[in-house]
């Protein structure tokens, strides 16, 4: 055993290389992005060959780790909560397959939004799918339940979630750490996972009879502690961090049941309930747990929670909302500053997506009805001042497809612009779309040859992008490559007047390397020379 | 024992490297920390925080209840005063006296510098300029770790010094001396 300061991230991904993990398969989105990167990085998982490249999307990503499973190893895949919904078809099918090898879908919620567009909380795709969900409260339990989810998947043949928050991800504590333990041996599955009607249904069956093995497992869960304490006014369900806003508001003096792993364990539930005479259900994310435990409970037994006012239907918990809850007031010894302005994320200065939108807003200015279509990166910060230039960001790859049906719609110009891992995660399905119906349309991927916003990982398409647009069918004509510098404003503005009066599908892929990776490529480069003197 | 710090600046100022230096300290001496940090979307020039606790006893929530900070150590004045309700009745301000301008509504500088000095507890220095006379202009945020030496009071001036050598070690002796300096003219040593 030794003592490391790792960040909730960082835990996760030593566990799972000390649970005897084979392959982590990723797709980088805050807050998840620094379990792979720990795992790319660890001298252990690299002197195993422990498969860490970054996937195209969550769907290759859950895929893979689904055929590794197959193989017999274990697998980890690791994605932020919207990931989840890429990843759905291929995740919820395998609660019907089953597993082989010990599989773990890590999501990484993000409650208050500090990085993401909604704030869906992973656990209901767990119900959705049926298999068990585990929720750590701290580092510690975030490292010791990876081996803990290993083995279970195994035991029952089931993939496990693995849901935390942003606060769970982004937070450094002390972990204690063990050795090590072997990875499985190749041990190719002898079922086939034919899922055709006939057997899904048999499947199917049998992962309904899996259930009870399930809720026997939360109601024994170590995870699960009941604490007593205090009045029987109040019992309270804590579940994943909300445990440790709960504890630092009534420390020991309180009646506390403590969830971090599901199927709900309804009897300890019904316990809590009978031994108090109200509920508050304390839960970062939606009130997944308070409408389950409305139902576990019936109509009449009082439950507090998001649902009733007591806690905030929306936003993350914190150490102020969950006192309050509990009549504990907290309290500012000074008012908010008066001399305060917001300060917002912007594009960095020097940031070739910066020319992007300044030639795009100078030759659309020339059209009264054009708009643009965003999607997911750091380019979608062009919707801010100053360029205001988007007109929607929805999910990866919407760009192209709604510039599409606006333009189906009859909207001249309707221009998408989409970074480069963005374009190959989810945006070039919807480009074979387009050019299988000549939409009018005109695309801009931005190509920073990085996946910036996650802090700059591989992008899967770097030095391909010509070559898919036009496997695709755009035609070659109508791909153009320029570098986005103010320089060369004249050129790019041409280009983009030209492409936009063509009608049909064109691309324009304006190409120059994120700064903040040209920076550090050029201090590594640096380094090495300075190591080979 | 304990203390709550906050930590906070602009995205690329360098406060992750504060927080890395108390961490380190704290771990050899024996006392417990959460650090809580953002990551993501608001590091692109955006407001950045760091929740940073330290205790002899068990720590919960990773997160300072409002009222709760005894510290906030600011790599930029107004992002100091974002902070506010956070800090408790007796606590402290370590700032960097110089505005960073990147957004085109900052608030009118003497009006800051003067709700600054109207709290009972603020440590203001230029920071940028004692990092440049020390002949290290990246070195303003060890400055900043300097000047809130005295009130970490939980871990040691030492502990610190210690730390920082521990973890520049690999840049370097001249990097690790370099940093020593700015956090001593920081110190007031």
């Amino acid at each position: 055993m030794n003592k490391q300061l790792l960040l909730g991230d960082e835990a996760i991904a030593l566990g799972a290389i000390n649970a005897g993990l084979s392959g982590v398969y990723a797709y980088p989105g805050t807050p998840s992005t620094e379990i792979t990167e720990f795992i790319q990085n660890n001298p252990e998982a690299k002197a195993r060959g422990i498969h860490s490249r970054w996937c195209t999307n969550e769907k290759t990503a859950m895929e893979a780790a689904l055929g590794m499973s197959y193989a017999g190893k274990r697998a980890l895949v690791c994605m932020k909560h919207v990931g989840m919904n890429v990843c759905a078809d291929a995740f919820v099918n395998s609660a019907i397959t089953g597993v082989n090898g010990g599989l773990v879908v890590l999501a990484a919620d993000d409650p208050s939004m500090h990085s993401s567009q909604n704030e869906q909380d992973s656990r209901f795709y767990g119900k959705f799918a049926m298999v068990p969900v585990f929720e750590p409260s701290n580092q510690q339990e975030a490292y010791d339940m990876m081996a803990t989810a290993f083995e279970f998947s195994e035991t029952i043949k089931e993939p496990i979630v693995m849901r935390v928050v942003t606060r769970l991800a982004h937070s450094r504590a002390a972990v204690e750490v063990n050795e090590a333990k072997k990875e499985n041996p190749l041990n190719i599955c002898t079922e086939r996972w034919v899922l055709l009607p006939g057997i899904a249904r048999k499947r199917y069956v049998d992962l309904i009879d899996k259930q009870p093995t399930m809720e026997q497992a939360a109601e024994d869960s170590i995870y699960n502690k009941v604490e007593k304490g205090g009045s029987k006014k109040l019992g309270i369900i804590a579940c994943g961090i909300a445990y440790n806003y709960v504890k630092e508001a009534v420390g020991d003096d309180a009646n506390i049941l403590k969830v971090s792993q599901y199927p709900l364990p309804a009897k300890k539930v019904k316990q809590l309930a009978q031994e108090n005479d109200a509920i508050l259900i304390v839960e970062d994310g939606q009130p997944v747990v308070e409408e389950q435990v409305a139902g576990i409970l019936g109509a009449g037994y009082p439950i507090k929670g998001r649902l009733t006012g007591d806690l905030p239907r929306t936003g993350e918990l914190n150490p102020d909302n969950v006192a309050k809850a509990l009549g504990k007031e907290t309290g500012s010894a000074f008012d908010g500053a008066k001399n305060l302005a917001g300060r917002p994320p912007q594009l960095c200065q020097g940031c070739g997506h910066r020319d992007v939108y300044t030639a795009l807003n100078q030759v659309l200015a020339e059209y009264p009805d054009y708009r643009v279509f965003g999607d997911i990166g750091c380019y979608t910060l062009g919707a801010l001042p100053p360029f205001k230039a988007l007109a929607s960001c929805v999910d990866m790859g919407a760009s192209i497809t709604m510039a599409k049906g606006a333009a189906d719609a009859g909207l001249f110009p309707s221009v998408a612009i989409i970074g480069d891992s963005t374009f190959t995660h989810s945006g070039m399905t919807g480009l074979l779309d387009a050019v299988n119906d000549k939409s009018n349309i005109t695309v801009v991927i931005s190509d920073n040859l990085t996946t910036g916003m996650t802090g700059g990982q591989d992008s899967a398409g770097t030095n391909k992008f010509e070559a898919i647009c036009l496997g695709l069918g755009v035609e070659p004509e109508h791909v153009r490559v320029v570098v986005p510098l103010p320089k060369n404003m004249p050129e790019i503005t041409q280009i983009l007047k030209e492409e936009i009066e063509y009608n049909g599908v064109s691309v324009i892929i304006p190409r120059r390397e994120c700064i903040q990776t040209a920076a550090r490529h050029a201090r590594e480069a640096k380094r090495a020379k300075e190591a080979n003197k | 024992m304990k203390k709550d710090i906050i930590l906070c600046g602009v995205g690329g100022q360098g406060i992750l490297s504060i927080a890395t230096v108390i961490g380190k300290a704290a771990t050899e001496a024996g006392i417990n920390l959460k650090q809580a940090e953002v990551h993501g979307m608001s590091q692109r020039g955006g407001d950045v925080q760091s929740n940073l606790r330290l205790s002899t006893d068990k720590i919960y929530s990773d997160l300072i209840p409002q009222g709760g900070a005894d510290l906030i150590i600011s790599m930029e004045p107004m992002e100091s005063l974002r902070y506010l309700p956070y800090l408790a009745k007796n606590g402290t301000i370590v700032t960097s006296s110089k505005p960073f301008i990147n957004i085109p509504n900052y608030p009118d500088e003497a009006a800051l510098q003067e709700e600054l000095d109207s709290l009972p507890s603020v440590v203001k220095l230029d920071i940028e300029s004692v990092a440049k006379d020390a002949g290290n202009a990246r070195g303003a945020n060890m400055v900043l770790l300097g000047m809130a030496a005295p009130y970490l009071e939980i871990i040691t001036v030492d502990q610190l010094r210690k730390a920082i050598t521990a973890i520049f070690a690999r840049k370097g002796e001249a990097v690790v001396e370099a940093n020593l300096k700015a956090f001593d003219m920081g110190a007031g040593r």
